[in-house]
């Protein structure tokens, strides 16, 4: 495979590009909207914030919304990563594995009959529902002859996906109080949520980055082959389960804070790898920075679509990453 | 024993498999039976024998009101909806000539509920009042699902299309359906949104006998064309390169029977929803019972889809009273696993 970033310090320079980037699009995200406030005003809304509507506006709304889309971007984009890593299949990704939509119906249900509310409880709830999934899904694509083979894990990650997805709305459908407030949530969407809520999941998330990069020289040699790897004296039992449970953080915590947002998972790793290749302790960084910059202009763009309505993000990263997902999926699931 | 018959009336001849006639015979009375259990049950609960007689119009003045005005508009429109999800899933399968293939993971009963769910948005005035006739859904919900069948198909294909890639296209496509449904509520009235989810569920419930008589003669004919062609749906199942060589027409054939699978699907959904699993399940089922030869197997699965639908509308009705669990919640419920079950057995 060709890629496009070579040389170490080419690399390294590219992060450093991303990470501008990415402070370059949260400032756009403070910035532009129904409201629009100027670059000046919201560098003042963070410096000497004087309570004017603008200002409000800003560090309320728009600052909270930046972070948390930067953020759910960044931990999407690094599950997607170590799933498609980890089993060696094209098209995995939280979303379509279905990891999204079982710690959504986890919650859902949740809210629905144990009136569970608060963040912390829906975050435990939602890190339930993915690791659920999670071993379901691996168990059955595992299950039958040939052992392991990503069309059987895709197949059953899209079962359960739909499995998940009606249960969601039939349960919505019993319940339409419950509706009224998962609505705009259940389509994935970071606007008006606090930063609290950012803040109180941010040490779950921050766990799963820092787990993600410490598997990544792991992740490949198991990339190798598992013959390869056990020979090279790898633990892959360890490995894999620590990478799921990363997986599992950055899933659950995402959708505890965003609702399923779809598709940023399966596109963004592909954009990293063909820039910097197979080495996952680069792929997982560029993945990362790539996805919050994802999100970052989808929620940009979500906003101006239908002005002076919003569209929920997830609804804009269904839209920019479907015609990628046909490409990949054109291309075969035997090609990583 | 010979399974086949051979019934011949001037210049007409027809073979008869004795073991169809036998299994439809055996289905007909299945769903009868389940249906006036359904019938009889509810806040009002009815003995067979009476409901028998009510729907004769030999019963009480109460429980004709109950059995006949309230009840059977549903039990129809969930049989009739089951029937063409199934003939539907019946087709597909043939025509893609894959076991995994169903009206939902195609994303078809997805583009029929985009179409629907625009129809309603588009058309709704600011009393919410629609400003077209109702009677214009079911070819709202065919176009979205035809457009949907045909871009899949043509998004698949690669020199040939391979049901794994159609199956993986037809997710992926999927969620984007889901997607775009999600801006038009949004864009609609409020009110919408509560009555899509029930309907994107798939729930038979608040049925009236105008859906009914709206969907009946699409639902039967469409069931009745298929049957018909199903010596081309045989032909179909043997590859291209056979198809081609006995002299069939197999590209227009495969368009045609896809716009008539789109079409059933797409008129269960104007007026049911998608209850998932359906279009999958039945066929199955079905080609166990009589084999894959499509003049019985396309009446036999249309009859067991129809009694999916139904007993999982009693059960969704009945189980947890007071409250109303849509029918496709049961479907998916049940199907996810056996499609499931399937993946492992087609992989083996």
């Amino acid at each position: 495979m060709s890629v496009l970033i070579k040389t170490t310090r080419q690399k390294a320079a590219g992060i450093a590009v991303g990470i501008l980037l990415v402070i370059l699009f949260a400032g756009c995200s403070a910035v532009y909207g129904y409201t629009e406030v100027g670059w000046k005003t919201a560098l003042d809304a963070l410096t000497v914030f004087d309570g004017s509507k603008e200002h409000i506006i800003v560090l309320k709304n728009r600052v909270p919304r930046a972070l948390i889309g930067a953020a759910v971007g960044m931990s999407l984009a690094i599950a997607g990563a170590l799933l498609q890593g980890l089993t060696r299949n094209p098209l995995a990704s939280p979303d379509i594995f279905g990891i999204n939509a079982g710690a959504g119906f986890a919650i859902v249900l949740s809210a629905a009959f144990f009136s569970v509310s608060s963040i912390h409880q829906f975050a435990w709830v939602a890190f339930l529902g993915a690791a659920c999934t999670t071993v379901i899904v691996y168990l059955l694509g595992g299950v039958g002859a040939g052992g392991l083979t990503p069309v059987k894990l895709t197949l059953a990650g899209a079962s359960m996906w739909l499995l998940f997805a009606s249960l969601t709305q039939g349960m919505l459908a019993l319940n339409e109080r419950a509706l009224e407030e998962v609505m705009f949530w259940l389509a994935g969407s970071v606007e008006g949520r606090k930063l609290e809520v950012l803040t109180s999941l941010l040490p779950y998330l921050a766990a799963g980055w820092l787990g993600a990069l410490m598997i990544s020289g792991p992740l490949n040699v198991l990339l190798m082959g598992e013959d390869v790897a056990a020979s090279l004296g790898q633990r892959i039992l360890i490995v894999k389960i620590f990478a799921g449970v990363v997986v599992v953080l950055l899933a659950g915590g995402s959708v505890a804070i965003a609702g399923p947002v779809g598709f940023v998972g399966v596109v963004i790793p592909h954009v990293a790898r063909s820039l910097v290749g197979m080495d996952h302790r680069w792929v997982i960084p560029y993945s990362a920075l790539l996805g919050a910059i994802l999100l970052l202009l989808a929620d940009i763009g979500a906003r101006y679509i239908i002005m002076p309505n919003e569209v929920p993000v997830g609804v804009m990263t269904a839209l920019i990453g479907t015609p990628f997902f046909v490409y990949i999926a054109r291309r075969g699931l035997n090609r990583l | 024993m010979n399974r086949y018959t051979p019934l011949r009336w001037k210049r007409v001849s027809l073979l008869v498999d004795k073991k169809a006639v036998a299994a439809l015979g055996a289905f007909l009375l299945l769903v009868a039976g389940v249906a006036i259990l359904s019938l009889g049950s509810g806040d009002m609960s009815i003995p067979p024998a009476e409901v028998v007689k009510a729907l004769f119009g030999a019963g009480e003045g109460m429980h004709e009101l109950v059995v006949r005005s309230f009840r059977l508009p549903r039990i129809l429109l969930a049989l009739l909806a089951g029937m063409a999800l199934a003939a539907s899933g019946a087709v597909l399968q043939g025509i893609i000539r894959n076991p995994l293939a169903s009206p939902d993971l195609m994303g078809i009963t997805g583009g029929a509920s985009l179409a629907v769910v625009t129809f309603l948005t588009v058309f709704s005035d600011r009393a919410n009042a629609l400003t077209v006739s109702i009677q214009w859904l079911p070819l709202a919900a065919f176009l979205g699902a035809f457009l949907m069948g045909t871009i899949v198909y043509a998004l698949a294909w690669k020199g040939g299309v391979t049901p794994l890639r159609l199956v993986l296209i037809g997710i992926g496509l999927t969620h984007a359906v889901q997607a775009l449904t999600t801006i038009m509520i949004l864009f609609g009235p409020i009110y919408l949104a509560t009555q899509v989810h029930i309907w994107t569920t798939g729930s038979v419930n608040g049925a009236n006998w105008n859906q009914v008589t709206t969907l009946l003669p699409w639902a039967l004919l469409l069931i009745a064309w298929i049957w018909i062609s199903a010596r081309h749906l045989n032909i179909q199942e043997l590859g291209d390169a056979i198809a081609g060589g006995v002299g069939s027409r197999v590209q227009r054939e495969r368009l045609f029977l896809l716009a008539v699978s789109s079409a059933l699907a797409g008129s269960a959904v104007a007026f049911v929803g998608g209850i998932g699993f359906v279009g999958l399940m039945a066929p199955h089922i079905g080609r166990r019972i009589v084999g894959s030869s499509y003049g019985a197997l396309v009446p036999v699965s249309a009859l067991i889809g129809g009694f999916l639908v139904l007993g999982a509308d009693w059960i969704g009705r009945t189980a947890f009273s007071p409250m109303e669990v849509p029918a496709g919640v049961f479907t998916s419920a049940i199907g996810a696993p056996y499609f499931i079950y399937l993946l492992l057995r087609t992989r083996n």
